[in-house]
């Protein structure tokens, strides 16, 4: 049995000590493979906010992560053909810089997010579940649907987005950039968790006749919650589709909800390094076992049933024998 | 748009919703008694649908082929009932939702596995084939219409099992009170098997039909499984008379708005835009009908708990 605090920091190790030496032994595919999984560690981190802290069981996050990914698809798409995405009330240029595709996809998955949330917190339960699958669907079809940007096909870009003093096509550089978010993302999600806000989310989800009878609004609390936990996806998406240079509507699709809830079940829910070792043991699963079988997601599936059923925590609660989070 | 032509459609999208209802009833008995969200219904459906096709591939009998659906999803339903399923009822939607994912990852791949990628055919029997006339001079697909008689026979055979058998009556009192029909001496592990392995058939006879009308691959089960969601959630979990309604209504929507939207939004906007938004607005019209029920009526339209 390992402390959890032990294992923490040599997940985050992993994180530093993977990418050096694959820089040094000139494996440019491992650090691509350690982006992704840096990044699919946001997008879990987003909805461990969700659903570890606020007890939001969202089957529809993949909504904010393709927002993410098309903020970034279509505006690097006019950029790359000198079109203007609007003409009118203001011109509107497309962008190649990322600052801004992050700020645009932070700011339309929120408004998405507060839009989803607003709806989908009248209803509770099993019913919430569906309704965010629901929304989740709308956007799929959505985009399989609109043809000014690529449809069903998606959209291509040629050349990763720029971020001032760096080259972004240098594998590690890229790397570094995904890494130092997603630090920035877990320290803000460890003093969101213990700011009064993510104190009396934890109290909401625990017991909301109680925080109401103290004065609290659960259901606003659990809307802000839904609102940061879709902003954060939503930057994963633009990430992601940046790694890939190519956007298309499999990012809304409900595997891709299940997918990012899958990284979070497997580290560990409500821990705040468990989607972090999720994603991570993710990314080594579907890389190792990918080599193995085509049929990989067999094992896949074993392995999730065996967690669901016999280890709640997660890989985490496995490693470090004890089911809940204490803290 | 002629008149024929829009009892035509009306009878597609009548079809696809009495297909839709074998899926939901299944699903919506297996939560009202068992309080259960089952993500891997539509693998039953695919193992119903590949059931078929084999069987019906290997003895050239589309009956057979039935038969072995029914019989092939049922086994499957109760295997997996027996070896992880009652391991669910006790933990949270969470977690059912995830182990069932699961599943649908081992049933998909192992399906992919036996069968190989490609998509098996199973051929309308020649007794079925060919158009039929209806009153009115409409031609309609024999095939189809049977389908929908076999659906209403179905939704039939399950209002009489639930209100006129000792098993519907077990089947009423779970859902009200699951201890109290324990105490009563009702084998209560019994009981939910036969539950699931019923859904389990319903869902594979459902698969083996739409087979016949559209390709048996891997993958088929996801997307009957969403819509069958939005019925029940439409329809009130747990209610069979609302999943009936859900899933017409389902099947109209889907099939009548992507004929009749781009047509009325042509009387708006040039015919190119119109048919794209037309049809984007099409394919999301069932999850807009969902969210518009769910936020005006939380808990569905004939549901009784939230």
């Amino acid at each position: 049995m390992i402390r959890e605090t032990y294992l923490n920091a040599l997940t985050l190790g992993l994180f530093v000590l993977i990418p050096a030496w694959a820089l040094f032994a000139d494996e440019p595919f491992t650090i691509t493979l350690m982006t992704r999984a840096a990044i699919f560690a946001i997008a879990a981190i987003g909805l461990n906010i969700a659903l570890g802290i606020g007890g939001l069981v969202s089957l529809g996050h993949a909504v904010f992560f393709g927002i993410g990914g098309y903020a970034m698809g279509i505006l690097a798409y006019h950029a790359q053909t000198y079109t203007a995405l609007a003409e009118w009330p203001v011109l509107i240029d497309g962008t190649k810089s990322m600052p801004i595709i992050w700020l645009v996809a932070v700011l339309v998955s929120s408004l998405a997010a507060l839009v989803i949330g607003a709806l989908s917190l009248r209803t509770a339960g099993v019913y919430f579940i569906m309704i965010t699958l629901a929304f989740g669907q709308m956007f799929f079809f959505f985009t399989i649907s609109w043809a000014e940007y690529g449809g069903e096909d998606g959209l291509s870009i040629y050349v990763r987005n720029g971020f001032p003093g760096l080259n972004t096509l240098a594998p590690i550089q890229f790397y570094g950039l995904c890494f130092v978010i997603l630090c920035l993302v877990l320290l803000f999600t460890w003093r969101l968790s213990k700011s009064p806000f993510g104190l009396a989310l934890n109290a909401a989800r625990q017991a909301p006749v109680r925080v109401e009878t103290v004065g609290l609004d659960p259901t606003r609390l659990k809307l802000v919650a839904f609102v940061i936990s879709g902003a954060i996806t939503g930057l994963a998406g633009a990430l992601f589709a940046d790694l890939n240079r190519f956007v298309s509507p499999t990012m809304f699709s409900w595997q891709t909800s299940g997918e990012i809830m899958i990284f979070l079940i497997l580290g560990g829910v409500g821990r705040l390094y468990g989607p972090v070792v999720g994603a991570l043991a993710f990314v080594a699963l579907e890389h190792w076992l990918g080599g193995l079988s085509d049929y990989w997601h067999i094992y896949l599936g074993i392995l999730l049933l065996l967690i669901v059923l016999f280890g709640r925590g997660g890989l985490i609660g496995l490693a470090s024998g004890k089911e809940a989070v204490h803290d | 748009m002629s008149f024929l032509l829009l009892i035509e459609q009306v009878l597609n999208g009548l079809q696809f919703g009495i297909m839709l209802f074998l899926m939901a009833a299944g699903l919506t008995l297996i939560f009202g008694v068992m309080g259960l969200i089952n993500l891997a219904h539509g693998s039953l459906y695919m193992i119903g649908a590949f059931c078929a096709a084999a069987v019906a591939a290997a003895t050239g009998s589309f009956l057979l082929g039935l038969v072995a659906a029914l019989a092939g999803a049922a086994a499957a339903g109760a295997l997996v009932e027996l070896v992880v399923i009652r391991r669910l009822y006790d933990k949270d939607h969470l977690d059912q939702v995830l182990a069932t994912f699961a599943l649908i990852l081992i049933f998909s791949e192992g399906t992919r596995w036996v069968f190989g990628s490609f998509p098996l055919f199973l051929d309308v029997p020649d007794f079925l084939s060919g158009p039929v006339t209806l009153p009115g001079g409409i031609e309609y697909p024999l095939y189809r219409l049977t389908l929908i008689v076999i659906g209403l026979l179905v939704a039939l055979g399950l209002y009489m099992l639930i209100s006129r058998t000792r098993l519907g009556i077990q089947i009423r009192a779970g859902e009200n009170d699951r201890e109290m029909i324990a105490a009563l001496g009702i084998d209560i592990a019994r009981l939910y098997t036969i539950v699931f392995a019923l859904g389990a058939a319903l869902a594979g006879l459902a698969g083996a039909l739409v087979g016949a009308i559209q390709s048996v691959q891997v993958g088929m089960g996801e997307p009957v499984l969403i819509l069958a969601f939005v019925v029940i959630v439409i329809g009130g979990i747990g209610s069979i008379k609302g999943a009936l309604v859900g899933a017409v209504l389902v099947g109209l929507t889907d099939t009548l708005g992507g004929i009749f939207l781009p047509e009325a939004l042509k009387l708006f906007l040039d015919p190119s835009t119109a048919t794209s938004v037309g049809s984007s607005l099409a394919s999301m019209a069932i999850y807009i009908l969902m969210a518009a029920v769910l936020i005006l009526r939380p808990a569905g339209l004939f549901g009784a708990r939230a």
